[in-house]
């Protein structure tokens, strides 16, 4: 009986919580607050990246200061591959001619790619360390494609590069922020769902040893460097999508999109909301960029509270938001 | 004679000047249960851990069924039939008995970048789990958090576990530590049982148990060999008695 | 081969600061086990107490002099109050909180101090130039820093070899259980040991103040250079901190300085120097990765 009713408590504030997303750009006309649309993309896109690291963090049991990396690195892609299609110049001339382009068709799987495929080079390095020394590789490499950026006066260099509009899809226009945003919460609710899937399959249950005691997954067998690896690939990718969907909202991408700070603001969502959940984290997005719309209408120096919370936060509540809501013992599956 | 199923051949390691074994040399023949007894850092499980690919050697070699095993990454002795216990008991303590059990067969069912069907529902991790569950007697706990079982049954689980690798060669150390009277008359039936299906090599303090369970064994001091032979071998050599056994008398 | 020599002094002094920063840090990380991301806010804390100081009274070394208790005095009371609690938490719990606590001191200073920098002089007895080598002017200040953290270095080695303190310091960053079986008061033990790590933070901030801007947030751009230091050089490491410092503070200056003429040899100017800035900027983290690549563990790792 008590199962059931912390079963019901979760699917409740799923379908509760999905509702609310489904109906808010109408809820928002009706408030006469369109400008809550444009919020509420945020926190999708928000979200995803945060759920994102949370397969790595909350699953795999890594703590990676440096995601914000492939966000960037997803924005970047659709910036650069828009401002050559818009200055109708050469993305690559040599051995080939290979254009920009505006079409989110081809830009937001390219970012995928190449979020993903930088994931596999600092994933390779900084798995062959663990705790600490993790925790400072990958927000050192983070830093350092900050720094990249920021040098890279081809693009924008420190004041990064401005969109000349959001990306086409076929039969929708994203200019429009009612599409656009339905656009970010399909995204989300297919990242969800098979994120929920992978955590639950052979693949997701070696993730999970390796987060309990990675020497004993190797004792059974388990080459978990492998499955590691290609755990935070796939969380680099979908981050990498994330950071495609942020660029498209501001039409605008910086340097500060990879700033560590970054990394550390969607870690903290992550936890906010509860790790290893998945969907906490959509929670703990939400929560984190509410509560940092609301503060600052009353103080420019909201983070002075912020702070202090975020540590009671770990001294007194780590199981997050969503474990408040849906009980501790119920959080996982 | 035949090959042994395992053999070490001079082997050493030390931790700074700490020498935890020193020219060691060991056959363990297949099919039986050689027991490895000693003092308190006599370099059991040391030994153990060089065995399975926790700790590497400094010198010396380790061949399993002929295999050279010494220098090979702890995940890749596993399928050449090798599992193990460990002293502290290690189970994944925040997955359920049978997400535990699970890890262990499929393991062995080839690898797992299998990314959509639930493992939990998988008919082919099934048809095993059930079996394994039932082979140490945690049928009833199928779906309690690890970390919640008894000292006693998180034993049973670990033993579980490496049962369901199939092994060939199977390493316990001190599978009896901290099990009551009636959790050490269980585990030596199981581990009788066992003895039809693969090897064992047996790290205990309860001599009773090992006395009535091992079919050989090897005394370790100070990380060398003292003596090997038969249970009363070992019981009558006076070397023995003095280094070791003297010390309980 | 002047603008070379200069180049080391700069590459020096940039070295001795991020040796400044990491050696306290090493230990935090090697002793407790645990990370500190608010590391840098005592650089910060230092910077902000010696330029206000030294504005008020118009000298230096009283700035100094009260910055160092002060940031020793903060460090230990965040350690007494916040720190002690995240000893057997996660490193995740740990790196929320810690950031917590950066977010808090950012704000704070920009409450009490305003969101314009602060410009401290470099005091008058020290703002001429030397020839050390003939024919090389170069600042006094900056000789200055380099001394001091020469000094810290030769006192922390003399503290570590020579006394007791630092030999059970030393046996904390080894081994933890051991020293706790060897009678030393633990819980006393970490804080002298953060408030010496904050005490150098803060000894590194009032120096780089009259070279840096005073701002809120100058701590975090430190705090990551001090962790390329500390992986390079091993957790836990003083050794090792200064071994990486150097060599950190050396490729990044060096490589700023003069990869854009070498990479002229091969590229047209235009490109060079775009491509140039790009590789200096990543010089220090491309190290990291080689010296990751050949030894996960660091240089010098305190743990064998």
């Amino acid at each position: 009986m008590h199962m059931l009713s912390q079963f019901n408590r979760k699917t409740i504030c799923i379908i509760s919580s999905a509702l609310l997303l489904a109906l808010l750009p109408m809820l928002a006309t009706l408030a006469g607050e369109p400008y809550l649309v444009s919020l509420f993309s945020r926190i999708l896109i928000y979200a995803l990246a945060a759920a994102s690291l949370d397969l790595i963090l909350g699953y795999g049991g890594l703590v990676s200061l440096g995601h914000a990396a492939f966000f960037g690195i997803g924005a970047y892609t659709v910036g650069i591959l828009a401002h050559h299609d818009f200055e109708e110049t050469a993305l690559i001339s040599w051995p080939l001619f290979i254009p920009g382009s505006d079409s989110g068709l081809v830009a937001w799987p390219v970012a995928i790619l190449v979020s993903a495929l930088l994931a596999a080079i600092i994933g390779a390095l900084s798995l062959r360390t663990r705790g600490m020394h993790f925790i400072m590789i990958t927000l050192a490499f983070a830093q350092m494609l900050f720094f990249f950026f920021v040098s890279l006066e081809g693009y924008g260099g420190d004041d990064g590069l401005t969109l000349f509009s959001r990306n086409t899809l076929p039969g929708l226009d994203l200019g429009d922020d009612v599409q656009f945003y339905y656009v970010c919460l399909a995204l989300l609710g297919a990242f969800l769902f098979l994120a929920g899937r992978l955590v639950e399959s052979r693949f997701g249950m070696v993730i999970r040893g390796c987060r309990e005691s990675e020497k004993r997954m190797q004792s059974l067998g388990f080459p978990t460097f492998r499955y590691k690896l290609l755990c935070f690939v796939i969380a680099g990718g979908a981050a990498g999508l994330a950071g495609a969907l942020i660029a498209n909202q501001v039409e605008y991408v910086s340097p500060g999109l990879m700033h560590w700070t970054r990394s550390a603001i969607i870690l903290v969502m992550v936890l906010l909301g509860g790790s290893g959940t998945l969907y906490g984290p959509v929670l703990g997005a939400a929560a984190f960029l509410l509560l940092e719309e609301v503060l600052s209408i009353y103080t420019e120096h909201w983070m002075v509270y912020f702070g202090p919370v975020m540590i009671l936060v770990v001294l007194f509540a780590r199981h997050g938001l969503f474990g408040i809501l849906v009980g501790k013992e119920n959080r996982h599956g | 004679m035949a090959e042994p199923l395992l053999r070490i051949k001079s082997l050493c390691k030390s931790f700074g000047a700490v020498r935890a074994c020193h020219d060691l040399s060991l056959d363990v023949h297949a099919g039986e249960i050689h027991a490895l007894i000693g003092p308190n850092g006599a370099g059991k499980t040391t030994l153990l851990n060089q065995i399975a690919g926790d700790l590497s050697s400094d010198s010396g070699r380790i061949f399993l069924t002929g295999q050279e095993i010494t220098h090979l990454p702890l995940y890749r002795r596993a399928p050449l039939g090798l599992a193990r216990s460990y002293q502290i008991t290690s189970v994944f303590a925040n997955l359920s008995v049978e997400e535990n059990m699970l890890l262990a067969i499929q393991a062995h069912h080839g690898h797992s970048f299998r990314f959509w069907g639930r493992g939990l529902k998988d008919p082919q991790l099934l048809a095993e789990l059930g079996p394994a569950l039932e082979a140490v007697g945690l049928s009833e706990r199928a779906e309690t958090i690890a970390g919640n079982l008894s000292h006693g049954e998180k034993k049973q689980l670990e033993v579980g576990m490496a049962l369901a690798c199939k092994p060939q060669l199977l390493l316990l150390d001190e599978p009896m530590a901290g099990m009551g009277p009636g959790g050490s008359i269980e585990l030596s039936k199981l581990i009788r049982k066992l003895k039809k299906e693969m090897t064992i090599l047996l790290v205990e303090h309860d001599m009773e148990a090992i006395f009535s369970l091992a079919d050989r064994i090897t005394v370790l001091v100070y990380g060398e060999v003292v003596a090997t032979g038969s249970v009363d071998e070992i019981r009558s050599n006076p070397a023995v008695r003095q280094a070791y056994l003297g010390e309980e008398n | 081969m002047l603008l070379f020599i200069e180049q080391i002094l700069n590459g020096l002094q940039l070295g001795v600061t991020l040796f400044l920063m990491s050696a306290g840090l090493t230990l935090v990380f090697g002793i407790m086990q645990v990370i500190n991301l608010a590391h840098g806010s005592f650089y910060m804390i230092g910077a902000y107490v010696a330029a206000t100081v030294t504005a008020l009274s118009g000298s230096f070394l009283l700035g100094l002099a009260v910055a160092l208790p002060a940031t020793a005095v903060i460090g230990m009371l965040v350690e007494a109050i916040v720190l002690r609690r995240l000893y057997k938490k996660e490193h995740v719990d740990q790196v929320l909180a810690t950031f917590g606590l950066i977010m808090f001191f950012n704000e704070l200073t920009r409450i009490i101090w305003g969101r314009q920098p602060l410009f401290m002089d470099v005091p008058s007895w020290l703002s001429g130039s030397v020839e050390l080598i003939p024919g090389i002017p170069y600042p006094s200040y900056r000789i200055a820093v380099i001394g001091v953290g020469l000094l810290v270095a030769l006192f922390l080695y003399l503290m570590f070899t020579r006394t007791r303190i630092g030999m059970q310091i030393r046996a904390g960053a080894s081994n933890r259980e051991m020293a706790g079986a060897l009678g030393i008061n633990i819980r006393l033990l970490y804080t002298l040991v953060f408030g010496l790590g904050t005490l150098l933070a803060g000894l590194a901030g009032v120096m780089a103040g009259p070279i840096l801007a005073v701002e809120a947030g100058m701590g975090e751009s430190i705090l990551i250079l001090t962790f390329v230091v500390i992986v390079i050089g091993g957790i836990g490491s003083v050794r090792g901190a200064f071994i990486g410092a150097l060599l950190v503070g050396m490729v990044d200056t060096l490589g700023r300085a003069f990869l854009p003429a070498l990479f002229r040899m091969f590229l047209s100017s235009a490109h060079a120097d775009g491509v140039a800035a790009s590789v200096a900027s990543m010089s220090i983290y491309i190290l990291m990765a080689i010296i990751l690549i050949w030894r996960p563990q660091g240089l010098l790792p305190a743990h064998s």
